[in-house]
């Protein structure tokens, strides 16, 4: 009965439910939208961090911090054993990173310089573009954000000069050969690849490597020396971080749009004891316990939110379902790194049974709150004054 | 140390005057006498040439042997107060805007100082080149009217800035009017050139360098001028310790 009561009298409330339904479905769907976003941007940062660069994980030498650019220098030696076992079992690739200048049209650009098996299959990454006939310079494959910098197109020579194990200055002409498109910025800016054996010979650094990447069925072997494993977890923690950074920023909006529907709805139930008044004195005189009265508000103001939900599948989930199949064009080409986020060009957002079931139960929640806050006003009229209209509000 | 110095150049002048039978070795001992000294204190100018204008950055240098360098930039403004001290193969600047002290190593020290043509390696890099190189005398030549042997140098120890280089060293002064410093695999990678050479302490010095990175294709070389220069002067100790930089 009480559920039948509460939905006449919001219905009966006309305009100012709907009002309130219709800003309470907005908090539910910008919630959901950008925090879908974010699981989005999140999950494609890791699937494309995962098929280009970290595979099942690594094992680095322990003096390798990729941060820290003074690191390389000293980051490199020959693998342990069963490091090496598993890159001569082609479950692992070893990639020697070195800090080089290059020459672009006679400017001068620091760049990292890595040398990685041209025969790898391990990271999702054209190395093949690597092999060439021609031994008379230096293969090297940039990214597209590279060759924007530098300004350089498959074919441009230009002069690689680099320090080796000797601490010893060389140089030496290097010729584009491929200039990849990739997702993965880190890949990309200021990154020269070179066929691995050409970059030891280069170094003076023979079979070393600085670090291994090993494909994703792998599990972490024993005997790996000093060298150090990072799985997965540890390899993504800067974009994780990045984008958890990020986050208070939407939470603020969401703040301010459960603030709006809140007040709204807080407004409307105390409106609606003050002037409900001598309703509220006839049912308590009629002998309802003013805990159930209470309970009637409190129910009649929650289900703006089981409204609010309805609402917003209706009007919103065509738009959602849209940005899930087709993404989100995101204006400006991320992909090259400016942001230091992988983005992809379209964004597909992500929603979770999870995402949805907390949103609705914390959109729910609130509501409940100021729905019960002002009906307890309530327990505190005398059904005569009620009857006469007084009301303690 | 003095007369030690008269003697040599009697020496080679007598060598040179008995049938110009001077060997590639005395060349290069006569050639670092010239060059290096126990301590020195330099008020020079370095003048970068850019592509569209020039800066001129100047600054005072104390040194003693090869280990230990101190450098104090004195002009333009922005750059006044800039410091720099070498001890060993270590580098640390101090800048006087950030108030801190960074050390300089590794890839760094082959990036160019204050956008200059020449890196930190080629003004740390400055022991004898009889300790470093073989030599090999490849002929001689005669360069505005002054005679000059040819010789090229190999690295005879690891771990140099530039593994090969060939000098054009004039056989009255004894100094390389002109050097080309070449990569390990033969790559030019850098040239320099000295004028102006005058009579310093017994010793005959160039009063400008310039060096040019062959590398940057429209680089129009940096000059080295020195304005003053005192071989062998007394330096302090406290001249070179960190706490100076900030001093």
């Amino acid at each position: 009965m009480m559920f039948k009561i509460a939905i006449k009298n919001l219905l009966g409330a006309g305009l100012r439910t709907w009002l309130n339904v219709f800003v309470t479905a907005i908090s539910f769907f910008m919630i959901i939208f950008i925090s879908a976003m974010y699981d989005g941007m999140r999950e494609h940062a890791m699937q494309v961090s995962i098929d280009t660069e970290i595979a099942g994980g690594a094992y680095w030498h322990p003096e390798y911090d990729p941060m820290d650019p003074m690191t390389f220098e000293d980051a490199h030696s020959v693998l342990p054993d069963a490091v090496m076992a598993l890159v001569d079992q082609k479950k692992a690739v070893s990639v020697l990173v070195s800090q080089a200048s290059i020459y672009p049209n006679g400017r001068i650009m620091p760049v990292i310089m890595k040398g990685i098996s041209s025969e790898q299959t391990i990271v999702n990454m054209p190395t093949q573009m690597l092999v060439v006939d021609d031994e008379t310079t230096i293969p090297v494959m940039i990214g597209t954000g590279m060759a924007k910098d530098a300004k350089l197109k498959v074919g441009d020579s230009f002069t690689i000069r680099w320090l080796d194990a000797d601490r010893t200055y060389d140089a030496d002409e290097g010729t584009i050969v491929h200039i990849m498109e990739t997702e993965n910025f880190k890949l990309d800016l200021n990154h020269i690849w070179v066929p691995l054996a050409k970059a030891q010979s280069m170094l003076a650094m023979e079979n070393e490597a600085t670090y291994v990447t090993f494909a994703k069925d792998v599990l972490p072997s024993e005997g790996n020396g000093t060298w150090i494993h990072r799985d997965i977890h540890y390899l993504v923690r800067d974009m994780e971080a990045m984008i958890e950074a990020d986050e208070p920023n939407a939470a603020i909006m969401y703040i301010i749009l459960l603030a709006l529907a809140a007040m709204g709805i807080f407004n409307a139930q105390v409106l609606s004891i003050f002037r409900r008044g001598k309703e509220i004195g006839t049912l308590m005189a009629l002998g309802m316990a003013r805990s159930r009265v209470v309970g009637l508000f409190t129910l009649e103001g929650g289900l703006n939110a089981v409204l609010a939900a309805i609402m917003t599948v209706i009007l919103f989930g065509p738009i959602l379902w849209y940005f899930n199949t087709y993404g989100i064009y995101m204006g400006i080409d991320y992909s090259e790194g400016q942001m230091g986020l992988i983005i992809a060009k379209r964004l597909i957002p992500v929603y979770s049974v999870g995402l949805v079931l907390t949103t609705t139960f914390v959109v729910s929640i609130i509501v409940l709150i100021v729905s019960y806050m002002p009906s307890r006003r309530i327990a505190k009229m005398r059904p005569t004054d009620a009857l006469r209209g007084k009301t303690a509000v | 140390m003095k007369m030690r110095r008269t003697m040599v150049f009697l020496i080679l002048a007598f060598a040179i005057g008995q049938d110009g039978a001077i060997s590639v070795q005395e060349i290069i001992q006569a050639m670092d006498n010239n060059l290096n000294a126990k301590s020195r204190v330099i008020t020079s100018k370095m003048v970068v040439h850019g592509r569209r204008s020039s800066r001129t950055i100047e600054s005072k240098n104390w040194v003693v042997g090869t280990n230990l360098a101190f450098t104090e930039y004195l002009s333009p403004p922005r750059e006044a107060g800039t410091k720099m001290l070498k001890l060993d193969d270590k580098l640390w600047t101090y800048s006087p805007q950030t108030d801190r002290v960074i050390q300089i190593s590794g890839h760094m020290l082959r990036q160019s100082v204050m956008g200059s043509d020449m890196s930190y390696n080629d003004m740390m890099e400055d022991r004898p080149l009889t300790d470093l190189y073989d030599a090999t005398l490849e002929g001689s030549v005669e360069i505005d009217g002054r005679d000059h042997w040819i010789l090229f140098l190999e690295a005879k120890v690891k771990g140099l800035s530039y593994p090969k280089r060939r000098a054009w060293i004039d056989k009255e002064w004894f100094l390389p009017m002109k050097e080309e410093l070449y990569a390990k695999s033969g790559k030019l990678l850098k040239t320099s050139t000295m004028d102006g050479i005058k009579k310093v302490q017994d010793r005959w010095f160039p009063s400008r360098f310039i060096f040019r990175d062959e590398l940057k294709r429209n680089s129009k070389g940096t000059e080295w001028v020195i304005n003053e220069i005192e071989f062998n002067a007394e330096i302090p100790e406290g001249r070179f310790s960190k706490a100076r930089l900030r001093k």
